[in-house]
């Protein structure tokens, strides 16, 4: 067991005000202790949390490229391997270096099964270099690379599903989490950090800059994704689903409403249709994982 | 020639960074309802709430950033946003 009372992602850090993404780093890191190597990818974390010569991280911590970090990764495991030491490896990426730009390292890394826990901080977009979308952004969101007006209500295709991919190259140890539900998510750092092999974790870390409101809101908004099914925490042992956390879910629009990238739903005109397309996301979420509490009729 | 590759810093540096000067309301944290439950200290993305020796849950002015994520999220409605005096 690790001291979960040390802070290992120190104060100074230069994130906006009520970022999702520094949360996610203080947990991660906590859960994961003293006894761990940390591998970024550019964005958002890499930059607010080391503006040379400060640095926030209080284990070693390595950054080389946007698209590289499970390839470092893979050569610090391998030569702490070679050394028999005992250090943990933790790749710390944003979706943009996980979904889009980092895939085919990541792909070459799980393959070649290297022991280390790779943990996709998602805020759904580029935010480091101005909010443009990602493979990580949800139907409809509103971004600088998918501006919502007239001839369009955002970004026109759906999330992708990389957890599936991840899983079905082999990854022992494949989770979702989210920074609203820390316990939960220190637990599943925990797990894949002890579990050999390359595992995978995927944590829903709201970026209020990014998404339009305000910081004070960021575990709000993070805590109505899970309630109205549109992100589903779950947990995969060997590719198959085998825990996944049930909700008596809310409507979408409960969630949409809280933020300036669905804002074009509601105004100037109610869009219904794409409410509805949206709404059918999370009802095929809910299907697929189980996770409707179903009430009893009285 | 000499050539440095790559950039070191000493571990928690960031410290020298004095993020409370950012901040535009401020938390004040209420004894009375507190039950020190601990989820401001948990959810605080400055990591900056911490229990005093007299076990009064506070935070370091030097680096809270006023994001009110702590009075939101308090169970108790202990902690309270004001406009911060300069
Ligand atoms: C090869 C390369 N292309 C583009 C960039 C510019 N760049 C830096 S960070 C970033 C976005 C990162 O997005 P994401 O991984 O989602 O992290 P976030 O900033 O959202 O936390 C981009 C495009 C880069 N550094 N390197
Ligand atoms: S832009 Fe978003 S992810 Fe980046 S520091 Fe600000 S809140 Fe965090
Ligand atoms: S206002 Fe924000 S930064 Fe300040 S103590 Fe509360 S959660 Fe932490
Ligand atoms: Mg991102």
């Amino acid at each position: 067991m690790v001291d979960k009372t040390l802070e290992l992602f120190d104060c100074g850090h230069r994130a906006c005000g009520g970022c999702g993404a520094a949360l996610a780093a203080r947990l991660v890191t906590k859960a994961a202790g003293t006894n761990t190597i940390v591998v970024s990818a550019t964005g958002c974390m890499e930059v607010f949390s080391t503006p040379y010569p400060e640095t926030a991280w209080k284990v070693p911590w390595i950054h080389s490229l946007f698209e590289n970090a499970s390839a470092v990764a893979s050569g610090v495991e391998a030569s702490l391997k070679k050394q028999g030491r005992t250090e943990k490896v933790v790749i710390m990426a944003g979706d943009g270096a996980t979904f889009d730009i980092g895939m085919i390292c990541i792909s070459g890394a799980f393959e070649r099964g290297h022991d280390f826990t790779y943990i996709c901080y998602d805020n759904e977009a580029y935010m480091n270099t101005g909010i443009q979308r990602s493979g990580a952004t949800p139907y409809d969101a509103s971004t600088t690379t998918s501006p919502a007006g007239k001839c369009s209500f955002g970004n026109k295709r759906p999330k992708k599903d990389i957890p599936q991919i991840i899983a079905a190259h082999g990854a022992p140890y494949v989770a979702t989490a989210s920074i609203a539900y820390p316990a939960d998510l220190m637990q599943k750092v925990e797990k894949a950090i002890n579990t050999v092999g390359p595992c995978y974790i995927q944590v829903h870390a709201p970026c209020c800059t990014g998404w339009g409101f305000e910081g004070e809101q960021t575990i709000a908004v993070a805590k109505l994704a899970i309630e109205t099914g549109l992100w589903v925490n779950y947990e995969m042992v060997d590719g198959k689903v085998v825990k996944a956390k049930k909700v008596v879910r809310k409507p979408v629009e409960e969630y949409l409403k809280t933020q300036k990238r669905f804002r074009h739903l509601f105004k100037p005109t109610r869009q219904d249709a794409e409410i509805a397309t949206i709404q059918a996301i999370a009802d095929r979420n809910a299907e697929k994982y189980a996770i409707d509490i179903k009430l009893k009729k009285e | 020639m000499s050539l440095a590759v790559g950039c070191r810093a000493r571990p928690g540096k960031a410290r020298d960074n004095k993020t409370g000067s950012w901040r535009v309301f401020k938390p004040v944290f209420g004894k009375e309802k507190c039950t020190l439950c601990g989820l401001c200290m948990t959810l605080c993305p400055e990591g900056c709430v911490h229990e005093t020796e007299e076990g009064f849950i506070t935070p370091d002015y030097t680096y809270c950033k006023g994001c009110g994520i702590c009075a939101q999220e308090c169970p108790g409605e202990a902690i309270e946003m004001k406009q911060e005096e300069k």
